[in-house]
């Protein structure tokens, strides 16, 4: 396992135990969507619109109290080395389920009966940890179609890589390591909304993990912040005649 | 001037007052209240609130708005109101009490593709919503430019007691019929005008949250009519 963490307790692509690799959230990359976000996660390179709410069709679908969320994690034939075939595999199918059962405690579906949110993932390239890159997205391209929301979602991974607790397990990380554990969370009511293990832990090292992970997801959380206050408040208070009113003919 | 709280969903915006009623946007977890939508906090003696910046049109009683005919039974039209929601008119709105659906046919008012000014008469989470067109000012509009804006920016259109929607219909002569869902309907004898009118209200859609906006459209409105 020495591959995977050298001695001096550096990993596979450069970093520290507790860094995140770099990460990017743009808000309303897409003028067609109602909500729409982009993240760069390491090597991960995610697209995420949101429709709705909107109405229901097929009509029986509809639920009389609250809204539907549909989510949909799909992985483009070109997202990973080799050609994946478009059509949904058993994990996208998975991954799909997750992503929506981690995002309904978050938004208020109940403010929109008979109603349905459609929530589109799509991966151009993926690296390790692209359902919490997902999860991460979809949470703020929600909040950019203007959904009410409990909290954002942030989600972030954490695992066990050469017998030390790690967080934001990379792909390599994730194929050779011993643990991976992606955890989905609000940050302001404190409830985590996805945990999933593969690998094994003992009781310890599953504390230690979940807490490190939650760490991640407050880092994750303070980008998408960041990313939502570019977006909607940064052309705030500028003042008049900034736009070319100088200029005289 | 109080500086403007800007939050995003899930903010806390007060902790441990129990006076502070939560109003639009806002729920209340234990003593805290925190914010639903991206927007900005009010606080007033009711309660907090927030201003959302994003979202669609959601029908609240009494709104106007400006919907599109895209389908009629032998009893109703169906109107796309630019929501989650279809409207309903029913046919008697129009034919009055007297309607007959044997006797009277729907397309002789309304057909479809027909874009009418409407009112909600009423809405309810179980039902859609309930229009009306039986008042001065509302039912067919048979021209006119049609915009459509974010519906979270048409409060800021209209401008405290109009005066933001009034100085744009005053400077280009043109007049404008706001509907609540984000649709507008602009219409004037001049195209020329009707093109600065749109253009004035897309530059309040883009910079509904800054500072002294009245005064750039003002600008700008005046701009143009200098340069004629």
């Amino acid at each position: 396992m020495s591959r995977l963490m050298s001695e001096e307790g550096i990993r596979i692509d450069g970093r520290r135990w507790d860094e995140l690799r770099p990460v990017r959230i743009e808000v309303g990359v897409l003028k067609n969507a109602d909500g729409s976000s982009y993240i760069e996660f390491g090597k991960n390179k995610i697209v995420v619109a949101v429709y709705g709410p909107k109405e229901v069709h097929p009509k029986h679908m509809a639920l009389p109290d609250r809204s539907v969320l549909r989510c949909r994690y799909h992985m483009l034939p070109f997202s990973v080395e080799e050609r994946k075939n478009p059509a949904p595999s058993r994990r996208e199918i998975e991954i799909s389920k997750i992503t929506r059962e981690a995002l309904e405690p978050a938004l208020i579906l109940e403010d929109y009966p008979r109603t349905v949110i459609d929530v589109f993932i799509e991966v151009l390239q993926s690296d390790g940890g692209s359902r919490c890159a997902g999860i991460t997205a979809a949470s703020v391209a929600l909040a950019d179609a203007g959904v009410n929301m409990r909290d954002l979602v942030a989600a972030c991974a954490a695992g066990k890589v050469g017998g030390r607790i790690v967080v934001d397990i990379n792909d390599e990380e994730d194929k050779m390591g011993e643990a991976d554990m992606p955890v989905a969370y609000l940050p302001n009511l404190k409830q985590v909304s996805l945990l999933q293990l593969d690998g094994k832990l003992t009781a310890d090292e599953y504390r230690e993990c979940l807490n490190l992970a939650i760490n991640g997801c407050m880092q994750v959380y303070s980008m998408q912040r960041e990313a939502l206050m570019k977006k909607y408040f940064s052309t705030v208070n500028k003042g008049g005649g900034d736009e070319g009113g100088s200029v005289e003919e | 001037m109080i500086a403007k709280r800007y939050v995003l969903p899930g903010d806390l915006i007060v902790e441990g007052n129990p006076h502070l009623k939560p109003l639009a946007n806002v729920m209340k977890v234990g003593d805290r209240l925190h914010s639903t939508r991206i927007g900005i906090v009010e606080i007033s003696q009711n309660g907090v609130k927030v201003i959302p910046l994003s979202g669609i049109y959601i029908p609240r009683i009494g709104d106007l708005v400006i919907g599109k005919i895209i389908d009629y039974s032998a009893l109703a039209w169906e109107v796309d109101i630019n929501s989650c929601f279809l409207g309903h008119l029913p046919a008697q709105d129009v034919f009055g009490k007297e309607f007959s659906p044997s006797r009277d046919d729907l397309t002789k008012r309304f057909n479809i593709g027909d874009v009418i000014a409407c009112r909600i008469l009423n809405f309810d989470r179980t039902r859609d919503p309930l229009l009306t067109v039986a008042d001065k000012d509302l039912g067919k509009i048979s021209e006119g430019e049609m915009v459509k804006i974010s519906p979270t920016k048409v409060p800021r259109l209209i401008g405290k007691r109009g005066s933001m929607i009034q100085m744009i219909e005053q400077l280009t002569r043109c007049r404008i019929v706001v509907g609540q869902n984000g649709v507008l309907v602009v219409t004037g004898a001049n195209k020329d005008m009707r093109e600065v009118a749109v253009k004035a209200i897309k530059m309040v859609e883009e910079g509904a949250h800054t500072a002294n906006l009245t005064e750039r459209v003002k600008e700008m409105l005046q701009g143009v009519q200098v340069g004629r």
